[in-house]
């Protein structure tokens, strides 16, 4: 677990599963919500909302405040906290509103 | 729909919907229960079946308890299928839900919702700020992902769960810097008429009074009536800050876990227009039930803390008086037999809730921290102010509906859940009306946002006998 993380994990014997968040792998313990593994990795804000930009992190962790919002494996608006981690998972923050089509889903990318 | 093969769909696999089901089934009954998360228990036993001991005995024994329903549950013979997210509620008792990404629909006899609870919102400055997050969250993660704080934390607000949490904490050997409790000394004497009633559930009073017991052993910084609170930071928490004895406090915090009781989740029985009514004690809806849990829609039951706020055990009775119900609906169960039946039950249920009337006067949650101040932030999906809806308020706006289309507030993707209680009271002491006659968001369907391919996806739900 990194320094700077709000969480610490207590030992379980359950295996690592490998997850990546905006590009960088995390070693993760299987069996836990994608929310719950990047609060144990230290990110602290997973989403930037679509109003003002404002940075969020996951605040009800079962699934009725939406404030856990990503992208996971180039699908928009998932709640990290419904989703279960497993290997070779990408994990992105959910920056703003969800891209209405492929098209200005690469407008998106592209910065415009 | 082809199928009439289900005779009681449940939707929920908490304390309320996994009873149901068991007694359902001791009726024969063919029992279909979908529940959102991955394993049984809802979030009172969230994780019930895989945790180990060392998370048992930090969670305690009322947490350990739902192992042997779970249990009973899982051999009950019920088709149990989790992961499913149900988006639409048909009044026929047919339930759209979305499993693996596809959608699916299914058509049952007699419906239960069973959908327990959520956190009451508690909206004070500072409450978006990444570091902050609900009281219930932090024991989910410990249940879930046996994940704890690292560092010092701050637990705000008052309830049973806000104390539970922090001898939970206290008993894993969690540093918190603090417990900011809103409630005072001075509620019990407001509170003292439900005491004589309350004695009956003298084992949820022992309970209570256990927990502050050791909360005061453990010589944790206790901070009482608290007033004016306040998270500062600017891209994430970095203080907690409350007045407290006449006394301002800031503590530095990084996280910061907030409580203020919890509210059925009134999400599908509202979508079905149902009636509700205000509860001036829960601060909170209730749709109408009658004495077998059955709503004001004839075949649709609803049993536990989404009906109204009674705990884990009193879902489980009230779960068996709606399996006994629709038995007897059903002609499995003749109604002598089910009213002796019934009896148990019914005699568990008056015993679970006798101290509820106490426990809601003792942990009423402050007016400030319900109906804030006019820069924060209630709807925190579309960042909506008490302030704007207030100013809203003065240009004709009557109901949370209305407000709707002058700001926007409640139409994000939690559709309204965090922010609909807020707004209704917001609306109401604006206006000097109670809450009643301003009413609530008018839920429609989609319950979940799903997108048009997962709908053009749709197929029935396959009735064939599973193997075992």
């Amino acid at each position: 677990m990194p320094a700077d993380s709000l969480f610490i994990q207590l030992p379980t014997d359950s295996p690592c599963v490998m997850i990546e968040f905006e590009g960088q792998p995390l070693a993760v313990p299987s069996g836990i919500s994608v929310a719950a593994a990047l609060l144990a990795s230290g990110s602290r804000h997973t989403r930037s909302t679509a109003v003002s930009g404002a940075p969020r992190a996951p605040y009800c962790m079962m699934g009725v405040c939406f404030e856990c919002l990503v992208e996971v494996d180039g699908v928009p608006n998932c709640q990290a906290c419904m989703v279960t981690v497993s290997d070779g998972l990408k994990v992105r923050r959910q920056q703003g509103a969800r891209a209405l089509s492929a098209l200005a889903e690469e407008g998106a990318h592209d910065g415009i | 729909m082809a199928s009439e093969r289900i005779d009681l769909l449940i939707i929920g696999a908490g304390p309320a919907g996994m009873s149901a089901a068991v007694e359902a089934r001791r009726h024969g009954l063919e029992v279909l229960v979908l529940d959102e998360q991955s394993s049984p228990g809802g979030q009172i036993y969230r994780n019930i079946r895989e945790s180990d001991p060392q998370r048992l005995a930090i969670l305690g024994d009322d947490y350990s308890a739902g192992r042997r329903l779970a249990d009973e549950f899982i051999a009950s013979g019920a088709r149990y299928v989790p992961g499913a997210a149900v988006w639409q509620v048909g009044e026929q008792c047919q339930v759209h839900y979305l499993l693996e990404g596809r959608s699916v629909v299914v058509q049952a006899r007699r419906l239960l919702i069973a959908t327990g609870a959520f956190e009451r919102p508690m909206p004070i400055p500072g409450w978006t700020l990444p570091g902050v997050m609900s009281a219930g969250a932090g024991q989910i993660l410990l249940k879930s992902a046996a994940l704890l704080p690292a560092g010092p934390v701050v637990l705000a607000g008052c309830g049973p769960l806000l104390y539970l949490l922090a001898v939970q904490y206290l008993k894993a050997g969690i540093q918190l810097s603090a417990l900011v409790d809103t409630a005072e000394r001075r509620d019990i004497l407001q509170a003292w008429r439900h005491i004589p009633k309350a004695l009956l559930g003298w084992r949820d009073l022992l309970k209570g009074l256990s927990l502050l017991a050791k909360l005061r052993l453990a010589k944790l910084p206790h901070y009482q009536g608290a007033r004016a609170l306040r998270i500062e930071g600017a891209e994430c928490a970095e203080a907690f800050c409350f007045s407290s004895g006449g006394k301002i406090h800031r503590l530095p915090a990084n996280l910061v876990l907030l409580h203020q009781g919890v509210v059925p989740n009134t999400q599908i029985s509202w979508s079905l227009r149902m009636r509700h009514q205000w509860s001036d004690a829960q601060l909170c809806w209730r749709a109408d039930r009658d004495q077998w849990g059955e709503t004001s829609l004839a075949g649709v039951f609803i049993a536990g803390d989404g009906g109204a706020i009674g705990g884990a055990l009193a879902a489980q009775e009230e779960g068996r008086l709606v399996a006994l119900a629709v038995a007897s609906q059903l002609q499995r169960l003749e109604s002598a037999r089910r009213d002796h039946l019934a009896r148990e039950p019914q005699r568990a249920l008056a015993r679970c809730m006798a101290a509820r009337p106490l426990i809601d006067a003792l942990y009423r949650p402050q007016v400030e921290n319900r109906i804030p101040h006019n820069e924060v932030i209630v709807c925190r999906c579309e960042e909506v102010t008490a302030g704007q809806v207030r100013a809203d308020v003065r240009f004709g706006c009557l109901g949370p509906s209305q407000a709707k289309t002058f700001n926007r507030c409640g139409m994000g993707p939690c559709q309204g859940r965090l922010c609909g209680l807020s707004v209704t009271e917001v609306i109401a002491e604006q206006r000097q009306v109670s809450p009643s006659v301003v009413g609530y968001y008018r839920v429609r369907p989609p319950l979940k946002p799903i997108t048009l391919a997962q709908l053009a996806s749709q197929s029935n739900h396959d009735l064939s006998p599973e193997t075992p």
